[in-house]
């Protein structure tokens, strides 16, 4: 009798996952429904974003923070992936044994730190720096880009590390034997070997920064207008949701919701990619 | 003689990224000591925020999350132990577990909209329970990847012998199984703990924030995490002290929690 309430309750857990994101998928899209039926798809190329006369209506569209999201997310990953993947060899191919231990602990660790505390910091150190040597505000696309990159670069070395440590010492060891640098072991035998899970670590942490709202929505600007110059201040959607969910209602509450529906269905593309063909769960 | 400055070069041009990660990244460490630990007064800790301190937000981030944990854990745990116990590896299965792996990396604000919609738009009314909603949605996968891969380390000659013993499948998984990972997963909770302590994304609209102590959890409630973006954010040089101060003590609890997870797995290897 127990036996099977336990094994009943434990198999209803596990649905519970599915039905949690099914859950979330239904209730943005039932939320929305106003704005989609309004905007339809036209909302994805629409840049205007204001409240009607007398607070009825409106006209919004989600071209600016849908931009600000890409370009932000596109500049973190162009700083993030050669840092990330070159601590990642550093650590796997080239630190001496005794250092090796002591470096990947601080950067787990640097992974667990608080979103909002890089956030913090990018507005009180980062930003400054940025318009000393780049103009501006030091508010813009460029400074939360940075913040995102020196967020991802932990989680995305401490994955391709480990992908990159599944390569069997053998095939090193052959390479060498013939002569190879170690150059050349890491780009013939080491990445090939590891390639998906390499691919994947930057998949997912391109994930991530897409979603991420903390650190951002310090930085970011938060400013709906479409970005001229890497500097300029813009907004992205997880950052407009910050901001300015609390305050919306009607067709602009539902204009959020749709916002947050297009962001969940990217970003669950996004990381089903990099989980179902990349990093496939090894049993 | 040209593969070997090929190699030479990609060697040190490794190690500086290496040296440019960690350098930004203990930056960031030491600011936020500095800053934090010359902001910070001890009767921070016996004030509400109405008063300048963090007193009520330490109070109320920390309810909320072990309300989390209490929801989650045990979701998460039977959860794994399904996928690793009884589903027999089906196809089914591993959808699952990807699916889980995919609910794991939701974004965190998304997951602060769906709780709003269910959970405070209804009454109109932020509140303490949404938040802990919000936290437990996140905390959910993270438990159950950790008890699958945990679970999964258990020895099958353990669960034969079980069987030899005529134990049922349900004592088996309680009494032998469980017991056997109970190190590992006690770890699991701890970072999965970590994690959710310092979130702000899924509260700012479930939960809120509140400057006075409460522990009335259908009401506005106080948090930590949204009270330094908010303070951060203003222009006078107290509230910020008390941001860097407050931030420094999130950091300090999640790097402690951390720590002490690992070093419970280390004990026993």
């Amino acid at each position: 009798m127990n036996a099977a309430l336990f094994k009943n309750f434990s198999s209803l857990s596990a649905a519970l996952s599915f039905v949690i994101l099914f859950g979330i998928f239904l209730v943005l899209f039932i939320y929305s429904k106003d704005a989609i039926s309004q905007f339809g798809l036209g909302f994805l190329f629409e840049s205007i974003w204001e409240v009607g006369e007398d607070d009825e209506g409106g006209v919004f569209g989600g071209v600016v923070p849908i931009v600000g999201t890409l370009y932000a997310t596109l500049i973190a990953m162009i700083v993030a992936t050669p840092i990330a993947l070159g601590i990642a060899i550093f650590l796997t191919e080239v630190a001496p044994d005794f250092m090796v231990k002591p470096v990947s602990v601080s950067i787990e660790l640097l992974a667990a730190i608080p979103s909002i505390i890089y956030g913090m910091w990018g507005l009180f150190y980062l930003a400054p720096i940025v318009q000393h040597f780049f103009g501006g505000s030091g508010m813009g696309l460029l400074t939360a880009g940075l913040v995102l990159a020196i967020m991802v670069i932990p989680f995305m070395s401490a994955i391709s590390k480990d992908a990159m440590n599944t390569t069997p010492d053998v095939l090193k060891e052959s390479a060498y034997a013939m002569g190879a640098t170690k150059f050349e072991v890491i780009k013939d035998v080491v990445m090939p070997y590891s390639k998906a899970g390499i691919i994947g670590s930057i998949i997912l942490a391109l994930g991530r920064a897409l979603g991420e709202t903390m650190a951002v929505a310090f930085l970011i600007g938060s400013v709906m207008s479409i970005p001229k110059a890497i500097t300029d201040p813009t907004t992205s959607i997880p950052v407009l949701l910050a901001n300015n969910f609390a305050e919306a209602d009607d067709l602009e509450l539902s204009s959020m919701f749709y916002l947050a529906l297009i962001l969940f269905v990217i970003s669950f593309i996004i990381i089903s990619i990099a989980k179902f063909y990349f990093l496939g769960r090894k049993k | 003689m040209n593969r070997l400055l090929l190699n030479r070069l990609i060697m040190v041009l490794s190690t500086i990224s290496a040296i440019v990660g960690i350098v930004f990244l203990f930056w960031i460490l030491a600011t936020l000591s500095i800053k934090g630990v010359s902001s910070m007064h001890f009767n921070i800790f016996f004030n509400d925020l109405v008063n300048g301190g963090i007193r009520n937000l330490l109070v109320g981030q920390f309810t909320m999350a072990i309300i989390a944990t209490i929801i989650g854990v045990p979701l998460g745990m039977m959860a794994g132990i399904y996928l690793r116990e009884y589903s027999n590896d089906s196809t089914l299965a591993s959808i699952m577990r990807n699916l889980s792996d995919v609910m794991m990396s939701a974004p965190s604000i998304v997951i602060g909209v769906f709780v709003y919609a269910i959970m405070v738009s209804p009454v109109n009314q932020y509140n303490g329970w949404a938040g802990s909603v919000a936290l437990s949605i996140m905390m959910i996968p993270i438990i159950i990847s950790t008890t699958d891969n945990m679970l999964s380390l258990v020895p099958k000659e353990l669960r034969e012998a079980g069987i030899a013993l005529g134990g049922s499948k349900h004592k088996i998984i309680v009494q032998i199984v469980l017991r056997a990972a109970k190190v590992g997963i006690t770890t699991g909770v701890l970072l999965a703990f970590a994690r959710i302590i310092g979130e702000t994304a899924p509260l700012l609209f479930t939960s809120a924030n509140n400057a006075y102590f409460t522990m009335n959890m259908s009401d506005q409630f106080p948090s930590l995490t949204v009270s330094i973006y908010n303070l951060a954010n203003y222009p006078d040089s107290a509230s910020r002290d008390l941001a860097w101060a407050a931030a420094f003590v999130l950091t300090m609890i999640v790097l402690f929690i951390n720590i002490t997870g690992r070093f419970i797995t280390r004990e026993r290897r």
